[in-house]
This record gives C-alpha cells, sequence and structure tokens, in this order.
C-alpha cells in the first residue's frame, strides 16, 4: 500500500501535469490520427487488401504517437531538474520506475482508445471487433511502455536522445508489434481464438519479462 | 552530523574529486567556495545520493551514505541552483507532490505552513512557470525543508539570482530554524560565504585547500587567499 500510494502519486502529478499543457496528448492524438489518414489514402485501398494492410496501419500509429509520449516522458523531467528531486526523495527506484511506466502506458491507452473507433471506420471493420482489439491495444501499450520507459530514462542522458529512443526501442519491441499485429489481424478476419492464442500468449510473456527487466535495471540506468 | 573521508570521484580516468575530508558538525553551517571546475557540484551530488563515490566514506548522523542511501535521503534537503519543480504545476502542487514522496504527516498543513513562511501564499495555485526566479527558488527552499531533514545542502543556491533577491534569500536561510539544521552550500560568491557560513572552504581542482572560523577572518582575507588558491590551480 505504502508503495502503491507513491506510484500513484507519480502517475497523477504526470496526468496534473499534461492537462495543464496538453502538449503531448495533442500530439500523439494528432500524429496517430495523421498515420491513420494518410495510409489510408496512399494505398486507395480496395475491399479486398484492407484487412490485409489494417492491423499493421494501427499497430504504426500507435508504436509511432507512444515513441512520441516516451521521449517526452523524461525529457521533461530531467530539462526541468526535476528527476533529480524524484531521485534524490526516500522512494525506491522501483516505484519511481512503476510510476513513469503506469503514467506512460495511460497516456498511450488514452491514445488508443480515441484512435481505434476511428480505425474502425475507416478501414471498414466490424464494430463488433472493437472490444478485442481494445484489449490487444492495451496489451501492446503495456510491453511498450515498459521497455519504452525504462530506454527513455537512458537516452535522456545522451546529446541526440530523441534520435536514440527509437534507434533503440524498436528493435526490442518487435516481438510486441509482431504478436500485437498477428492478434489484430485474427480479430479483424475473425479467426479462432485458438489460432491466435500462440500470439496472445506471446504477448503476455513479452509484456512480463520486459516490465520486469526493465524495472530491475532502471536503477543502473538512472545512478550516474 | 556530516562525515567526509578521504571522498575521490573520477569519471573515467579524469578525477574530479581528490581525497577530500571534511567534518561538519551538528548545527554548523559551512561554506564552500571554489572557481568552476573545481568539484563543488560534484561533492554536493555525492552527498545528495545522487551520485555514488569511487572511494572514501561519508557518514550523514552516523549513516554509511552507500550503504544505506534511503535512510540518509531523510535526512537531507537539497537546494541547487536548479530547483527541482515541475514547471506546469501549482507551488501548492509541487510541495503535495514531494510531500507525498516523503511522507509527510498531515501535507496539506505542513504546505500551507511553508508556503505562508517563503511568502508565496496567495501565489499558491498559480503554475511555478510563472514565479519569478527569486520566487521559484524561495518554493525550492521550501520543497527541501518539507520533510524538516537536519541537513541542508545549498548547492549555489544565489545563482540566476539578482541582489535584492540573494540577499532575501539569505535572510530566509536564516530564519528558518537553521539553528536547528547542519548546512553545506557551495557558492561562488565569497560575499555570501564569508557572510552567512561559521566556517568557509575553498575547494580547488578537487581538494579542500583552506578552511577557517568566520570569526578568524574577514572578506578580503578570503578574497586574497581565494586568489592565490585559485590562480595557482
Amino acid at each position: 500500500m505504502h508503495h502503491l500510494r507513491k506510484i500513484l502519486a507519480i502517475v497523477a502529478k504526470d496526468l496534473a501535469a499534461e492537462l495543464r499543457t496538453r502538449e503531448m496528448l495533442g500530439a500523439m492524438f494528432v500524429f496517430a490520427l495523421l498515420v491513420i489518414f494518410i495510409f489510408n489514402f496512399a494505398f486507395e485501398l480496395r475491399a479486398e487488401n484492407q484487412r490485409a494492410l489494417a492491423p499493421g496501419v494501427l499497430w504504426v500509429a500507435i508504436t509511432f504517437s507512444g515513441m512520441l509520449g516516451l521521449s517526452r516522458s523524461f525529457i521533461r523531467e530531467k530539462d526541468r531538474g526535476s528527476l533529480e528531486g524524484l531521485l534524490l526523495a526516500p522512494v525506491d527506484r522501483g516505484v519511481i520506475f512503476l510510476g513513469k511506466m503506469l503514467g506512460n502506458a495511460l497516456f498511450i491507452a488514452v491514445i488508443d482508445f480515441i484512435v481505434l473507433p476511428v480505425f474502425v471506420v475507416l478501414f471498414n471493420i466490424p464494430v463488433t471487433a472493437l472490444p478485442p482489439l481494445a484489449v490487444i491495444a492495451v496489451l501492446g501499450t503495456i510491453g511498450l511502455s515498459g521497455v519504452g520507459t525504462l530506454f527513455s530514462a537512458m537516452a535522456v542522458h545522451t546529446r541526440a536522445r530523441e534520435v536514440l529512443l527509437p534507434v533503440l526501442l524498436f528493435p526490442l519491441i518487435v516481438p510486441v508489434i509482431l504478436s500485437a499485429v498477428k492478434l489484430s489481424a485474427a480479430v479483424i478476419d475473425n479467426l479462432p481464438f485458438a489460432e491466435a492464442q500462440q500470439w496472445l500468449s506471446l504477448l503476455l510473456a513479452f509484456d512480463i519479462v520486459f516490465a520486469v527487466l526493465s524495472f530491475l535495471f532502471f536503477d543502473y540506468v538512472v545512478e550516474e | 552530523m556530516i562525515e567526509i573521508r578521504g571522498l575521490v570521484k573520477a569519471f573515467g580516468s579524469r578525477l574530479v574529486l581528490r581525497g577530500i575530508t571534511l567534518h561538519i558538525s551538528a548545527g554548523e553551517f559551512v561554506t564552500l567556495v571554489g572557481p568552476n571546475g573545481a568539484g563543488k557540484t560534484t561533492l554536493m551530488r555525492i552527498l545528495a545520493t545522487l551520485s555514488r563515490p569511487t572511494a572514501g566514506q561519508v557518514l550523514l548522523g552516523g549513516c554509511d551514505l552507500t550503504q544505506d542511501p534511503m535512510r540518509a535521503r531523510h535526512m537531507i534537503g537539497l537546494v541547487s541552483h536548479r530547483t527541482l519543480l515541475y514547471d506546469d504545476l501549482s507551488g501548492e502542487q509541487n510541495l503535495l507532490f514531494y510531500a507525498q514522496l516523503y511522507d509527510v504527516t498531515r501535507p496539506k498543513m505542513r504546505v500551507e505552513e511553508l508556503l505562508r513562511q517563503m511568502g508565496l501564499w496567495g501565489r499558491q495555485r498559480d503554475p511555478v512557470s510563472t514565479y519569478s526566479r527569486g520566487m521559484q527558488q524561495r518554493l525550492a527552499i521550501a520543497r527541501a525543508l518539507l520533510h524538516n531533514p537536519p541537513i541542508l545542502l545549498l548547492d549555489e543556491p544565489d545563482t540566476g539570482l539578482d541582489r535584492h533577491a540573494a540577499m532575501t534569500l539569505g535572510a530566509l536561510l536564516r530564519q528558518t530554524d537553521l539553528g536547528r539544521r547542519t548546512v553545506l552550500m557551495t557558492t561562488h560568491n565569497l560575499e555570501y560565504a564569508a557572510a552567512w557560513g561559521e566556517r568557509a572552504a575553498i575547494l580547488v581542482n578537487g581538494r579542500i585547500v583552506f578552511q577557517v572560523n568566520r570569526s578568524k577572518i574577514d572578506l578580503a582575507t578570503l578574497r586574497a587567499q581565494y586568489d592565490h588558491y585559485a590562480s595557482s590551480a
């Protein structure tokens, strides 16, 4: 309970700061929509190829817009010196990691839930696919924000931090993107659950492994 | 209260602190002056548990910094030239957030008390970004004092402040029960070093080269000693 209160305090602080400016959520939202619209127009999708391309388009939108949020997450702390304020507090570094990770996941999930209905309409996907797609989006978002929070903290100490984060992060989250795309495709194609089960297991496994490893390594990353 | 023994810090092959030994008694106010690159901020970062020493030992109230950093953090309040505050949040939100991290009892009362003490009550709901530099630094002091730490580390707190704001800061630091706290302050300003502390020390090239009680030295002598050691570095 003691740690949970501090984790929630960090999440609430990030949320309050974002609600005051809305600069990060606004940029992420516009970017995700642009990706979906641009792909939609660029491919001039016909009925038969829509379903094949749609899952990939969805996850490009989620990961790229998520990257915007993740890169800002620690830059905001570092540039204003408040990261030192956090590290100075008698709080376990793992608690700080979980607070930042939950905050990042929350921001990306907000974008997921706004973008999904637009995606469903533009790609002519049955509305019944929305709930399972939302669950997959949440699972993919957890994987993305777990390792993304760690690498965001790592990249913030470098000069080319905004370039470095995607370069470091994208190769690592390939299993998350791959399994999320496969799962989304299975939902859109209305395949039986058994056919998608292995991808769900892979996604869950990576969510857990990435979150645990990132939690363990965070202390070393923020230590000078 | 602060015991530093043979403290060494290296970044790669570059030695920044070269065996610092310093004892600061409980309730003492020590000022540390030195030119740029002398190692003042590195020393403060180590004392604040933000950086690990390469060698040597630091005890805060008998607690070894590297063995039990969590306990040490309870004992430290840090005011730096950076405010460590969130610009987008209000002064009150900032303090309430840190109060939660430090497990401050009755956080709302403590926050109001400190905001009033720092002359910021009335602006408590405004974003920190709208505060003047002097007001931000006063809020930073409130943040550092939130958990009532016995040790206060002041890392060039006067940086960026005009003379009036710096004097206000000095008055506030003397006002806020500093008699009960142990204070180590780094500064470039010899005038403040001579006026605010009970003991002044000069740090050059990662070594403390000179220490004296304020009662035994005046500003002109301190300046002469500083120029002597800084120019020979």
